[in-house]
């Protein structure tokens, strides 16, 4: 007999007069504290029950596509809901992870190897079963060993695309030419104080810091040029943008004229017809973003989602409506005509061609560098 | 159980809902905080537990803390003061006029029904370099090209006021309405002309409303962390924009948590001189 059935039953009890009212409210009360406190561990017993699975991204163009090409199609074949949040910024996702309880989050669109680091440092990672996720083959093993390096015993998570923070500017403004010839250091160029712009994450200055110093962003050796010259941009910068929407809006209204950008948003700009240039620099920031599946999810039911996600079919959905080439392995997968022409696309499937940031490099001097750009940013 | 006994108990047994969820949804987190913030972060991995002062000694000596906790005061009084400014007239003209005051304080409370974001960006709409006041002023000729308005510590203040404002009204209001006309109109059958009656019988007795709003809009207002997010540059930024950072961007709770209580402390100390010299009734008439 369920709940509502027991519940039916004592309130027609109740109203035949065979039960007091005081008795009633005493049983409903009862009941309901008996399942507060059976709740916790009904949950574990339940466990294999999978109805939903959440995931979080980045919002935006990106959900957009993750819900067209793999969650809907997916929930129509398995049953299982996906429900998708977003936030701006890993850091503040993390953030909320850390303070949730086990099973909350199962699977995250997390950027850069760093942020594999991190969650694995902090305990959230699990063992994901590579069997059950055969398309994780087509993936490049460039991207695939980044995590390998970390986890050698096991992968937490799976590769999904990547990209780089690049230059974004505007073509009414500013040449092509211009922005070859002056690379990054056009963010500190003070012909354009209260035009320029720059994402108000930490890693992004310091490796923007660094191309502007001459220095390789991977091994600073002169930290006091690289807050200088952060000291620079920010006197120069009109603001710093927290997120994609606001990094859109603030090229599509221009009100800035250049700043680094995420090569995904900046192409979904062009689509959208904004003449907005984009330019990798030498050294330019790039990064790969993964499916990490958080400690406590359904395990089994997360790896059925990542190899949906990763057939090539829904992969390149995905790829063609974020902007970001996938993971998989052009030489061994037919990407179709976008992809090849997407900003950062590498054809050789080795990755050669792009610098990623060195995580324990990163993350080893997280500490120190994001306070200290707090204090930069605000004046000091 | 006697008589006596039982009238002793029956109003802590109404208050205990009151008391337990303020318990629970205030005391209790605010030990978890006060314990977070002897803690200290470690460079990868969980926090390190126990009792560590680092965070405090850090709180209060450094000057850049120091620095940005001034400045949020600063923007808090600026901010404080132009909504009585510019509270007192409107709150004035709703307690004076006869018949539509219900609608004006229906038009009063409009904006809390829009959320405070949104109502906060829409700035940028009005400002913005292709917003409608550069857009006007191009059209009739008066600019050449867009003036920039935006992203300053004046567009922060600006923002604070448009969400603070309706707080110094309905308070100044409700003081202004507990106030007998006749007074008013006694003083000026004794000689004194209109202005005078106001300056020196109406403003005294509406002070404690003025207080109370005021009191509201800078304890508001400090604690603040969007409005500098959305209408600030590089540099500007309140205090609750660094305990933002230090939890989200730094993942470093145990600093986070010993800034946050230093913002509370402060605004606390601040409440404590306003209970001392004027009252906490005042403050939840206005509220009322």
């Amino acid at each position: 007999m369920d709940n509502t059935k027991r519940y039916e039953r004592l309130l027609e009890r109740f109203r035949n007069g065979d039960l007091d009212r005081r008795s009633f409210l005493g049983l409903i009360g009862a009941a309901g504290v008996a399942y507060g406190v059976q709740t916790p561990f009904a949950r574990m017993a339940f466990a294999q029950d999978v109805t939903q699975v959440r995931f979080d991204g980045w919002g935006g163009v990106v959900s957009e596509a993750f819900r067209r090409h793999a969650f809907d199609p997916y929930t129509a074949q398995t049953g299982i809901t996906v429900v998708d949040g977003t936030f701006s910024g890993g850091d503040e996702y993390l953030a909320q992870v850390r303070s949730s309880q086990e099973g909350e989050y199962n699977i995250a669109h997390l950027s850069g190897v760093f942020d594999y680091a991190r969650y694995v440092n902090f305990g959230l990672d699990v063992e994901l079963n590579i069997d059950n996720i055969p398309n994780m083959e087509l993936v490049m093993d460039a991207l695939t060993n980044a995590f390998s390096s970390i986890t050698p015993d096991h992968l937490s998570a799976v590769p999904y695309n990547y990209g780089t923070t690049g230059l974004a500017y505007n073509r009414a403004h500013i040449s092509d030419e211009e922005i070859r010839e002056k690379g990054a250091s056009i963010l500190i160029d003070p012909a354009y104080e209260g035009k320029i712009g720059g994402w108000s994450d930490w890693r992004t200055r310091l490796w923007y810091a660094a191309l502007q110093t001459g220095q390789s962003p991977n091994d600073i050796q002169d930290m006091e040029a690289a807050w200088d010259a952060i000291r620079s941009h920010r006197d120069l910068a009109l603001k710093y943008w927290g997120s994609g929407a606001e990094l859109m809006s603030l090229l599509a209204e221009e009100e800035i004229y250049v700043t680094e950008g995420w090569s995904g948003r900046i192409a979904a700009l062009q689509e959208q017809g904004h003449d907005i240039g984009y330019y990798d620099p030498p050294s330019s920031f790039g990064w790969q973003e993964c499916l990490f599946v958080i400690k406590g999810s359904p395990v089994e039911a997360c790896e059925e989602l990542l190899n949906f996600m990763l057939a090539p079919e829904t992969s390149i959905a995905v790829a063609e409506g974020q902007n970001y080439p996938p993971a998989l392995d052009g030489t061994k997968v037919d990407l179709g005509e976008k992809i090849p022409t997407l900003p950062a696309y590498d054809p050789s499937g080795t990755l050669e061609a792009l610098t990623f940031a060195d995580p324990a490099y990163w993350n080893g001097n997280e500490a120190e560098w994001s306070e200290t750009f707090s204090r930069v940013q605000r004046g000091f | 159980m006697s008589v006596e006994a039982r009238e002793k108990r029956q109003p802590w047994i109404l208050l205990s809902p009151a008391l337990g969820a303020v318990t629970l949804l205030l005391l209790v987190p605010l030990i978890f905080i006060v314990v977070y913030s002897f803690w200290l972060r470690s460079a990868v991995g969980p926090d390190i537990q126990g009792f560590h002062p680092d965070n405090w000694q850090r709180a209060l000596t450094d000057p850049f803390y120091r620095y940005i906790l001034l400045n949020t005061l600063k923007i808090a009084a600026i901010t404080t003061f132009f909504c009585a400014i510019l509270g007192y007239p409107a709150a004035y003209f709703i307690t004076r006029s006869s018949g539509n005051k219900m609608l004006l304080l229906l038009l009063l409370m409009l904006p809390f029904w829009i959320s405070y974001i949104i109502r906060t960006m829409s700035w940028i709409n009005i400002l913005g370099s292709s917003g409608a006041l550069n857009t006007f002023l191009l059209s009739i000729g008066v600019i050449s090209s867009p003036i920039q308005m935006l992203y300053n510590e004046a567009t922060v203040i600006l923002g604070l006021v448009h969400f603070l404002l309706p707080f110094m009204v309905l308070n100044i209001y409700v003081s202004l309405d507990g106030i007998d006309t006749n007074l008013e109109g006694a003083a000026t059958s004794l000689g004194a002309t209109r202005w005078q009656a106001f300056l020196q019988v109406t403003l005294p007795l509406s002070l404690p409303g003025l207080a109370a709003g005021g009191l509201l809009c800078f304890v508001l207002g400090a604690g603040t962390y969007i409005t500098p997010l959305v209408l600030g540059g590089p540099r500007d930024a309140m205090f609750a924009n660094l305990v933002f950072e230090a939890i989200i961007t730094q993942l470093n709770w145990p600093m986070g948590s010993a800034l946050s209580l230093l913002l509370l402390l402060v605004l606390g100390a601040l409440v404590a001189v306003y209970n001392r010299f004027l009252g906490m009734s005042q403050l939840t008439k206005g509220l009322g």
